[in-house]
């Protein structure tokens, strides 16, 4: 494995740590408006209170990774998907402002309205988060210089809108069923009710998206028929989500987040197996992609990198883990909560 | 207006919107490590309270530092898309390394900084305060390397087409296809500028905090609120002022000395210096005519020289050697500069003022006519770091011009090539209203939670001492 293919794979981790996250972030903002009473909306905020700024940082390092590794890539991604970045900007900034000053005011209509702006960016950001993703796995036209030469509108197509939809009832149902582990008693068997049917919906979304993708950018699962053994990561996702509603059943939260944390890394395995050595795959003329090759930093820059990310990335999981592990167990709202 | 301009105001606008939060978090970080520290010392359940109080203003205000820092990372590639190809090999790493190392251990700890009270034991709590600062103190680092070897590139050569190029001229046809390429990462760390401006940034941030602690307590300690927490947290201020202003003086001169050695015409504008020679004079104020090329106000002879050189007879390049195109807006950078070193003055003034009366038993007696004073110029203070912070990034940033990279890239050069006026100007109204509504938000949450004051220490339950009882029981 060469740096260009490391770096790939580690952007590629980043992305998915973000995805398995904040992605129960999200789900926990697009579910928030489900349930009335303020004590219950509390729960839900306290549930991810404190670790949703940590999520957070995994798309800043994400992006910064991007940068640092695959300039181009960034460059172009960023410059070229413009209007939507900006509206992934606002929802993330409306999110997060909405999370801090909540419940930091009693009156009903002040926190009525942030809880409707968390909903609103939570879904907006989930949604254009999948819609990058549709862009990038259905190819965007760049030109001799690699830079995107389409519109924001020519963005909105069917496949990308089916991935944005996806991606906004995966992210439900790993928020549900990361609220699952941290409720208890009424308020866990409202959570427990949603889990099955947005299980359902991911399945359904899920199939489609993966019948588009067969259909219309048959490039993505090359590699499966030129290596069947990868085939296996289809066998695994397929398991561990028929696994979700099984944990649920037998009441084991923890499998089940795991489990739903393990769909989430088998998809972007999948997503990037299927783009590899492609960073952005250009249409109608692939001889513009940008890929871990043509557009990457120097070798010397990715060695550099991973030196940091070997001394850092492991401090960083002992100590992700063990911020989870303290508060660890079900909500209590305290003094000291949102 | 152009999507040059646009785009400039709409980073400037950003970052600096931004940058009220982070000096504040950095500053007020340390205090909170003071603090925490004095109470595992003492055990006094006082400190104990103002760590508390403190933690809950700074968990607001770290709130508003990440919501609104995302957009800074979003940026770089939104609207300055040339201009990340061109750097992205040496600047990514750093922005990088400012993730892994600074961002995720703020944040991680944040939460059993500002939850975990009943979750963690103290001295695990105090660890975790200690993070967060480090953490804060982290992100500083690399953002600064990164800016700083915008300003003196260095362990780095410029690239076109794959090809290394002697020199900093590339054909502007290759625009899209040139690049730099680190040569030696610690000679880009250690760039002619970085460990100055690090040094000058971090003091600046502590004075943010300090202000922020003296402004409040002197509020306090006016209405006889809360009278001993807040007399003691203006010590903690004033403590902290004190050593941070005057570091402030000297970590200044270095930097100004630093700007003369590698950036001539940036010092240049910032003193409004015309003819190049020895004896360079030095203008505490002024005002450039820059048609006339000259600038009017007093002027203390051969001071500029003697500050920079450390000698009257040390030469001073002036702006009549520079060529007009290489020139940064003269004016702007001579008032921002001027402005915060105006600004750090008064701010030594008070710190050194606030000493005294600590000193000499005055903070004991509220009623005494120069404490009353101070008291009622400190509420105000808070104010003034967070100017002397801006104008001095705005000299920083408005004197590298016209360089984007100094030497190598133009700011105009830098601009995506993909994205129209028309769009930028849509974000950038959408930024002004999400940021006016967060300001005002923020302003009115920060005044509540100041108005609400400490708890009363008897309500003070989830004091350690009861964690620890619970925990034996």
């Amino acid at each position: 494995m060469d740096y260009n293919m490391l770096w790939f794979v580690l952007v590629g981790i980043l992305f998915a740590g973000y995805a398995m996250l904040d992605g129960f972030d999200l789900g926990v903002g697009a579910l928030i408006l489900r349930i009335d009473d303020d004590h219950e909306r509390r729960v839900f905020y306290n549930a991810i209170g404190p670790v949703w700024d940590g999520n957070e940082v995994w798309l800043v390092t994400g992006g910064g990774a991007l940068f640092a590794a695959f300039p181009p890539v960034y460059a172009t991604v960023f410059s070229g998907f413009y209007m939507a970045f900006m509206l992934l900007l606002f929802a993330l900034i409306f999110r997060a402002v909405a999370i801090e000053f909540r419940s930091k005011e009693p009156w009903p209509w002040w926190r009525r309205w942030w809880d409707r702006g968390f909903c609103a960016g939570s879904t907006t950001a989930s949604l254009l988060i999948g819609v990058a993703m549709g862009n990038i796995v259905w190819g965007i036209p760049l030109d001799a210089n690699g830079e995107f030469a389409g519109t924001f509108l020519g963005l909105l197509h069917p496949y990308a809108l089916l991935m944005g939809v996806t991606t906004v009832v995966l992210f439900m149902m790993h928020g549900a069923i990361y609220l699952h582990l941290k409720t208890e008693g009424t308020l866990q068997a409202k959570v427990r009710s949603w889990i099955n049917p947005l299980i359902i919906a991911f399945i359904v979304c899920f199939a489609l998206t993966t019948l588009a993708t067969l259909l219309y950018v048959p490039r993505m699962v090359r590699i499966l028929q030129a290596q069947p053994a990868l085939f296996g990561v289809v066998v695994a996702l397929v398991l561990v989500v028929a696994n979700l509603p099984r944990e649920i059943h037998r009441n084991r939260d923890a499998a089940a987040f795991v489990s739903s944390c393990l769909t989430m890394l088998l998809l972007m395995a999948l997503f990037g197996l299927g783009m590899f050595p492609h960073l952005v795959y250009s249409v109608p003329d692939p001889a513009h992609s940008l890929t871990a090759y043509n557009a990457s930093s120097t070798g010397k820059t990715l060695k550099i990198m991973s030196i940091i990310a070997a001394i850092g990335v492991p401090i960083v999981l002992a100590y992700t883990i063990s911020v989870y592990y303290i508060f660890r167990g079900k909500v209590k709202v305290g003094k000291d909560s949102y | 207006m152009n999507v040059e301009i646009l785009s400039r105001i709409q980073f400037a606008f950003t970052i600096a919107f931004h940058y009220i939060f982070p000096p504040l978090t950095i500053g007020l970080g340390l205090l909170l490590v003071m603090m925490e520290g004095m109470w595992l010392r003492t055990r006094n359940p006082l400190y104990h309270n103002m760590a508390r109080f403190w933690t809950k203003i700074f968990g607001l205000i770290f709130g508003l530092g990440v919501a609104t820092g995302i957009v800074m990372e979003f940026e770089f590639g939104t609207n300055w898309a040339t201009y990340s190809r061109f750097v992205g090999d040496i600047f990514g790493s750093a922005l990088a390394a400012e993730g892994i190392f600074a961002f995720f251990l703020e944040s991680g700890f944040l939460a059993i900084l500002l939850f975990g009270w009943d979750k963690v034991g103290p001295k695990m709590h105090f660890f975790a305060t200690c993070m967060v600062a480090l953490g804060a103190h982290f992100s500083a680092v690399w953002i600064i390397v990164a800016n700083s070897w915008q300003q003196t590139p260095a362990g780095s050569h410029l690239e076109v087409n794959g090809q290394p190029v002697a020199g900093h001229l590339f054909d502007k046809a290759d625009l899209g296809h040139a690049r730099m390429v680190i040569d030696d990462f610690w000679e880009v760390v250690f760039n002619p500028s970085s460990m100055d401006r690090l040094g000058h940034t971090l003091i600046g941030a502590w004075l943010a905090g300090a202000f922020l602690v003296i402004s409040v307590a002197a509020y306090y300690l006016i209405r006889r609120r809360h009278v001993t927490f807040a007399a003691t947290s203006l010590k903690f201020g004033i403590a902290l002022a004190l050593v941070a202003s005057l570091l402030s003086l000297a970590t200044g001169h270095e930097s100004a000395a630093g700007v003369a050695r590698n950036q001539p015409s940036k010092m240049a504008a910032m003193e409004g210096l015309w003819q190049t020679g020895p004896a360079a004079p030095l203008h505490p104020f002024g005002w450039v005519d820059v048609a006339g090329g000259r600038t009017m106000g007093p002027a203390i002879p051969a001071g500029l020289s003697l500050l920079v050189g450390g000698s009257a007879d040390h030469v001073v390049t002036g702006l009549n050697d520079i060529p007009p195109d290489l020139r940064p807006p003269i004016q702007a950078t001579f008032q921002c500069f001027h402005l915060m070193v105006g600004v750090g003055m008064t701010l030594i003034g008070l710190s050194l003022w606030g000493g005294w009366l600590w000193w000499r038993g005055g903070l004991e007696k509220l009623d005494g006519k120069a404490t009353r004073w101070f008291l009622w110029l400190a509420v105000p203070s808070v104010l003034l770091p967070q100017i002397a912070n801006q104008a001095g990034w705005f000299t920083a940033e408005i004197g590298r011009q016209p360089w984007i990279v100094w030497g190598y890239l133009r700011t105009s050069e830098g601009l995506s090539a993909v994205v129209t006026a028309n769009q930028v100007l849509g974000s950038l109204i959408g930024f002004g209203l999400i940021y006016l509504l967060l300001f005002v938000l923020f302003l009115f949450l920060l005044n509540r939670k100041i108005q609400h004051g400490p708890e009363p220490m008897e309500e003070s339950h989830s004091l350690p001492e009861n964690w620890l009882k619970q925990h034996r029981a």
